[in-house]
Order: structure tokens, then sequence, then C-alpha cells
């Protein structure tokens, strides 16, 4: 069992999240920044679409050869003295990681940002156990404060306002000075990092998850802006990797062509600002750095998904472009969509992962527009990969029965072409001639819910078959 | 089964293959071997004093500061002067390496401690494996020359780099990194920074100073 989803609930969801006024006003930081930054970045570097076709076909040939990649990697791992550990599923992947804590005796864990590590509900876990995890990415601090999922894959507390991180510092920072001033962002900014930074220097564990895996040289890879999971790994005793099995690539030279898009698709950068290659526990000749290292490498359903539609799902290198770029993610913000993963990505991740009984409500949340295809840079045909989940969905029957029989008589019309192209007319013909005063339609009878929040515009009275017949004439003659 | 060859026999499944295959071993074993280079951009692919030039704009572009000096000898004096130009304390620590060691620090009046932070470190200066003019990266190997802690804990880091060592591109880097480390090895940690720690996630305001160094400055030896 992993982390507890409400992805069935996506609807009662999205209408909480349409009417929380803090929650779309934080929402506006997302249209606004996200996306002029990667067109920025994009435009700068005239190689960038042939980076990610390079990028696409680097993540193809790795999934391909998986097995080998992974026995590669596990090999080099080994040789520079870390241990490798594989987990089934979120269950054995907790299990692996609270023993090495155990065995390290230790009381504080401090984490890296880590999907994954939501994914397998790991904090949770160890404070059950008695063991303290403690976020340290500015964002996954904040949300651990509220006791909060994610609701952005790079930008966690990406729903919240200053004003709201304001009174969380406040109700747990009690040690601090009442009176201080906290208004500007830089403040809680300044404040966290003290905070944390007893944390790094205390902790006994440091968990990180991996952007990449190396095989040929057993290297785990993170990106971070802040320098949080550096401080993670370096400080403690132990040092975990949390990885999925898709995170392997087979170089250097490969891994440095995925990094070219990742920063530029998620934040704008030519580069985040550390990039940083873990191989095996401390050296010899190492002055500081961790005594043991540890990669556990987590299943939990990715392997099914190759040799299938969804294997394309796996080139993923959880950039966040897709969800910047999505309306529907603008409009209802992440924790709507009830899990760990949202917007586009985790509209097809999530049915994966979780099941497409539970999650087939998430890959019906799009509007098909395609700008998540558009950015992605490793080209996952996301609304492609969606539109095979809503077959699924279909398939087997869990759609509701409105929903089938509504869609089972416009396949009737749709599969003969002179009857649709018939009725589209009359109905056209009709609607144009009711609406005519008023030209628009508060209310109509089959779609009720549609017209509650908008007028549906009348028609003109022609098909657009029947004007594209009419100006294709008119080009000709 | 143990979750290892479970997982292993899984993908093979997916996969249709058996792993015995030899031409799937022979491409991975000949990808591993070749490392073969990809789409490289051009902005890098410059050289002399253009690839300089180009490594300091970038480097400014991430937000650090940047300086050149003639030599190594003038390092330390270089290092006195942005400390008490931006009024931060004339302390720094060091690791062991001996390019840095065996400038002149007693022409400063710093006070120079060495070996790795232990998190209460204003400054620290650290000497640069090499640099990327591509993108204004510094990439850093760990050891006890250059402890890892240098690169994060202080508030203000300065990084040395010669300048027969910036690079165009990262494979670059890659290249010289297999020549020391020999292939398929590496360092304990090799970090790529670019400008200093920062941090939007605040309503995605961009902050200096998150969790690594506020400030980030650059000394680029000529000779």
């Amino acid at each position: 069992m992993t982390v507890h989803s409400t992805s069935p609930q996506f609807k009662q969801n999205a209408a909480r999240a349409l009417n929380d006024d803090q929650l779309q006003k934080a929402l506006g930081n997302v249209k606004q920044g996200f996306i002029d930054k990667r067109q920025m970045a994009a435009d700068k570097l005239p190689e960038f679409e042939a980076l990610r076709d390079s990028a696409r076909d680097i993540k193809n040939h790795t999934l391909e050869h998986l097995d080998l990649y992974l026995e590669a990697y596990e090999g080099k791992v080994k040789a520079s003295g870390g241990h490798v550990h594989f987990a089934r599923d979120a269950q054995e992947a907790r299990d692996i990681i609270l023993n090495i804590c155990r065995d390290t005796g230790a009381k504080t864990v401090t984490k890296g940002k880590s999907m994954i590590s939501e994914e397998i509900g790991i904090n949770h876990h160890l404070e059950a156990n008695g063991i303290t995890p403690v976020e340290t990415d500015l964002g996954e601090y904040i949300i651990q404060l509220r006791n909060e999922l994610p609701s952005h894959i790079i930008a966690p507390a990406v729903h919240l306002n200053a004003t709201q991180v304001e009174e969380d510092f406040r109700r747990v920072h009690t040690h601090l000075d009442a009176k201080r001033d906290l208004s500007e962002p830089v403040q809680l900014l300044t404040e966290a990092r003290a905070v944390l930074r007893e944390r790094f220097l205390a902790a006994d564990v440091g968990i990180t998850g991996a952007n990449f895996l190396v095989a040929e040289t057993g290297t785990s890879i993170i990106v971070t802006n802040e320098g949080n999971g550096d401080l993670t790994q370096i400080l403690p005793k132990t040092h975990i990797v949390l990885a999925s099995i898709e995170k392997l690539v087979p170089t250097l030279e490969d891994v440095s062509q995925l990094l070219r898009v990742l920063a530029r698709s998620a934040t704008g950068q030519e580069l985040s600002v550390y990039t940083t290659f873990s191989t095996g526990p401390r050296r010899s000749t190492d002055a500081d750095g961790p005594e043991n290292y540890h990669v556990i490498i987590l299943d939990n359903g990715r392997s099914s998904m190759l040799g299938t539609a969804f294997e394309e799902m796996l080139r993923c290198i959880r950039c966040g472009a897709c969800m910047n770029h999505c309306p529907v993610y603008h409009a209802v913000g992440g924790h709507a969509y009830g899990w760990v993963y949202p917007g586009p990505m985790g509209a097809v991740l999530t049915p994966s992962l979780i099941g497409v009984d539970k999650a087939g409500h998430l890959p019906n949340a799009s509007t098909f527009c395609g700008r998540c295809e558009s950015v992605c840079p490793v080209r996952i045909p996301l609304p492609k990969l969606m539109r095979h989940w809503r077959e699924r969905e279909f398939e087997r029957h869990l759609t509701p029965a409105t929903v089938r029989s509504g869609l089972q008589l416009w396949g009737f019309f749709a599969k003969r072409p002179t009857l649709y192209r018939f009725a589209t007319r009359a109905a056209m013909g009709a609607l144009a001639l009711v609406g005519r005063q008023r030209g628009r339609f508060a209310w109509l009878p089959v779609a009720k819910g549609w017209t509650k929040y908008r007028d549906f515009p009348a028609p003109q009275g022609e098909t657009f078959q029947q004007r594209w017949k009419r100006e294709r004439k008119g080009a000709r003659a | 089964m143990s979750a290892r060859d479970d997982i292993l026999g899984n993908i093979r499944r997916s996969l249709g293959v058996n792993g015995t295959e030899t031409i799937r071993r022979q491409m991975v074993e000949d990808r591993l071997e070749r490392s073969p280079r990809g789409v490289i951009p051009q902005r890098g692919q410059v050289s002399g004093e253009e690839r300089i030039a180009l490594f300091k704009t970038m480097v400014e572009t991430s937000l650090a500061t940047v300086t050149e000096v003639a030599s190594a000898s003038e390092v330390p004096q270089s290092i006195a002067l942005f400390l008490r130009n931006h009024n931060l304390p004339a302390t720094l620590r060091m690791g062991d390496d001996p390019r840095l060691k065996t400038m002149p620090w007693q022409d400063t009046t710093l006070d120079i401690a060495h070996g790795p932070s232990e998190g209460r470190d204003l400054n620290a200066v650290s000497h640069a494996f090499g640099g990327i003019a591509e993108s204004g990266t510094l990439a850093m190997v760990s050891s006890a020359d250059n402890p890892s802690t240098l690169n994060f804990l202080p508030d203000n880091h300065i990084i040395v780099v010669s300048a027969k060592d910036i690079a165009s591109d990262y494979e670059s880097v890659w290249n010289r990194v297999r020549f020391a480390y020999g292939k398929g090895s590496m360092p304990r940690t090799v970090n790529w920074i670019t400008g200093p720690s920062r941090s939007g996630d605040i309503e995605q305001t961009l902050l200096l100073g998150a969790h690594g160094p506020r400030r980030l400055h650059v000394v680029v030896v000529r000779e």
C-alpha cells in the first residue's frame, strides 16, 4: 500500500479548489513565472529542440535495456563500496529504510526533496517508529509543518501564500521571539535557514532522491537550487538514496544531455545551482562525506509499464513543465489530483501506479489542448496516453452510466457520416433560430451543469463542415 | 525469489527478453565503453580569450561575481579585497589543496583555518577542478584538498579556478575526470556549482542564500 489517495474524489477536490481564494491567488504565480522563463531559456539555446530529441532517445534506449543497465549500475555501486537494495513495493522500501536507520541508531533523519519518498509515505513510517524525519527543501519543510502533500513536483508549496507560511512558522517556531518581523519572504527564508541548519548538523541519516543514476560509474545525481540535498547527504554518517528503476541512464555523457533540458524546462535556468554526483561512501582521501552509502531501487509497478503504451511515461524526468503549462492544473492546483503526482504527468502515471479504478478521473481532467506534450523535454505524448486511459476506463465499464450512454449515442451518429451531418445541421439550425434574439443560452436541456457557470453562445446556423465546404468552393473559384 | 531477481525478471518479461541476448549485451557494453557524445551546443565551442570571456559572462548570469588575477600569488590579496569590500570578517577556511596552501596568505591579515567545515564558518575558499564556459559552472571534486562541506556550509564561498582548466562543455570535464580517476571511476563527490544558493519556494520569488552560500565569488587565475 502506498500513500492514501483521494484521486477518486477528483471532482469534489476540484470544486473545492475552485472556491478556495487563497489557492487561486497562489496559483497565479504558476501561470506568470514558469511559462515565460522556460520559453526564454529555450530561445537562448538553438540546440534545445535537438537536445529534446537526444534526451528522448537516451531514455528510450535505456528503458529497452533496463535490466542490463541496472546490473551494470549495481556492480559499479558495490565496487565503490556502496550498497544496493531492491524494493518491489512501497512496504519493502519503507522496511529497508527503517532497518538502515535502526542499524545506525538514528534519532533524526534529514531529507532532500524526493517524490518517491512521498510515494512510499516514508515520513509517516519513520515517525510511527520513533524516528523524526525533517524535510529540508524549503517548500517541503513548509508542507511538512502543515501535514500536506506537495502540490507540485518541483515547487511543493506553490499552493501557499507568504502569509500562510508566516502563520505556520509562528505556530511551530515557538522558541523564537513572538514579536519578530516576518512580513518579507526573505525573513521567512532566513528563519528557515537558521532552524534547519541545526537539524542538518544533528542528523544521523540523510535521505535524498535521485534525479538520475549513472550505470557507467555507479553514481547517483541530485539537482537542487538550495543546497539542502547536499547538506542532507554530506553531513550525516549514512546517506540513503531513494530512486526508482527508470532513473537509470548509461553514461556521464548521456546524463549531461538530460541535464541540459531539465533545468531549462523546469525553472528556465541554464542549469540548477547544484548538480551533485555521488559515488559510494567517503574515501580514505576525503575529509568529509558519509561513511555509509545505500541505494534503494524501487519498482512499485513500473516494470509492468514496460512493453506497454505507458512505457513512454517512464522517460519522465520530473521537470514539472507539463503542469506549469496545463490549464486544468492552473485552475485546480495539485492537491485536487489526490495523490503524489499532479498535472498531466500525474494523470498518466497515477492510474499506472494505483489503478485506473481509483484514478480514472485524472486522465479525464484534460482539455487535450496539447501544451503539455509541446513542452515535455523527453517528448512524452501525454494527451495520447491520457486517451489510452480513457479507453481502458470505458472498456472496463468504470465510466458512469450517463457518460457511457452519451458516448454510445454520439458514437452511433459519428459512425454514420450522412446521418451525423444531417443531425448536426438540424440541431445547429434549430439552436440558431431559437437563440437568434438573445444571441446566447443561459440554460440548455442536457447541459445544465455546463450552463450553470457560463452562457452558451447561439450558433450562427451553419455547421463547421458546411462552412468548410463553402469556403473551399469559394477558394477554388 | 529475492526482490532483485523478481524486479529484473519482471522487467525482462515486460520487454520480452531473457537478458542473455548477445546483441543487447553488446550494445550496452559498447555504449558504456565508448560513452558517445550527444548534441553539444555551439555556444561553448570557442577557445582562448573568447572562452574565458563567455565563462565570466555566464558566471555573472548565475548571479555570482567573478574577478581575474594574473597569477596565483595575487589570489590572497584579491580575496582579502573582496571580503573587505563586502564588510565581511577577515577569516577564511580552506582544505589542504597545495595550490591554495602555497599562496602568500602571509601578505594579508586574513585569519586562515584549515579542514572541513562544521557549519560555523562565514567564509571559505576552494580550488575548482575545472570550469565550464557553456553555463558558467564550476566543477568541484571532493577530497581533503577541497572538502565538500566548504562548498555548502559557509555564508560566502570563494572558488579559485585556473584559466587553463576552463573547458567549453561538460563532456570535456568528464574526459579530464576519466583521465584523473580512470574510466568508470569517480571521486566520492563531484559538485557542479552554478551560482549562489537560492529558493523560489515562497510565492515563486527568487531569494538568494537558502541553505548554501548566500554569495559565490569566482577568482580566475590567468597564468
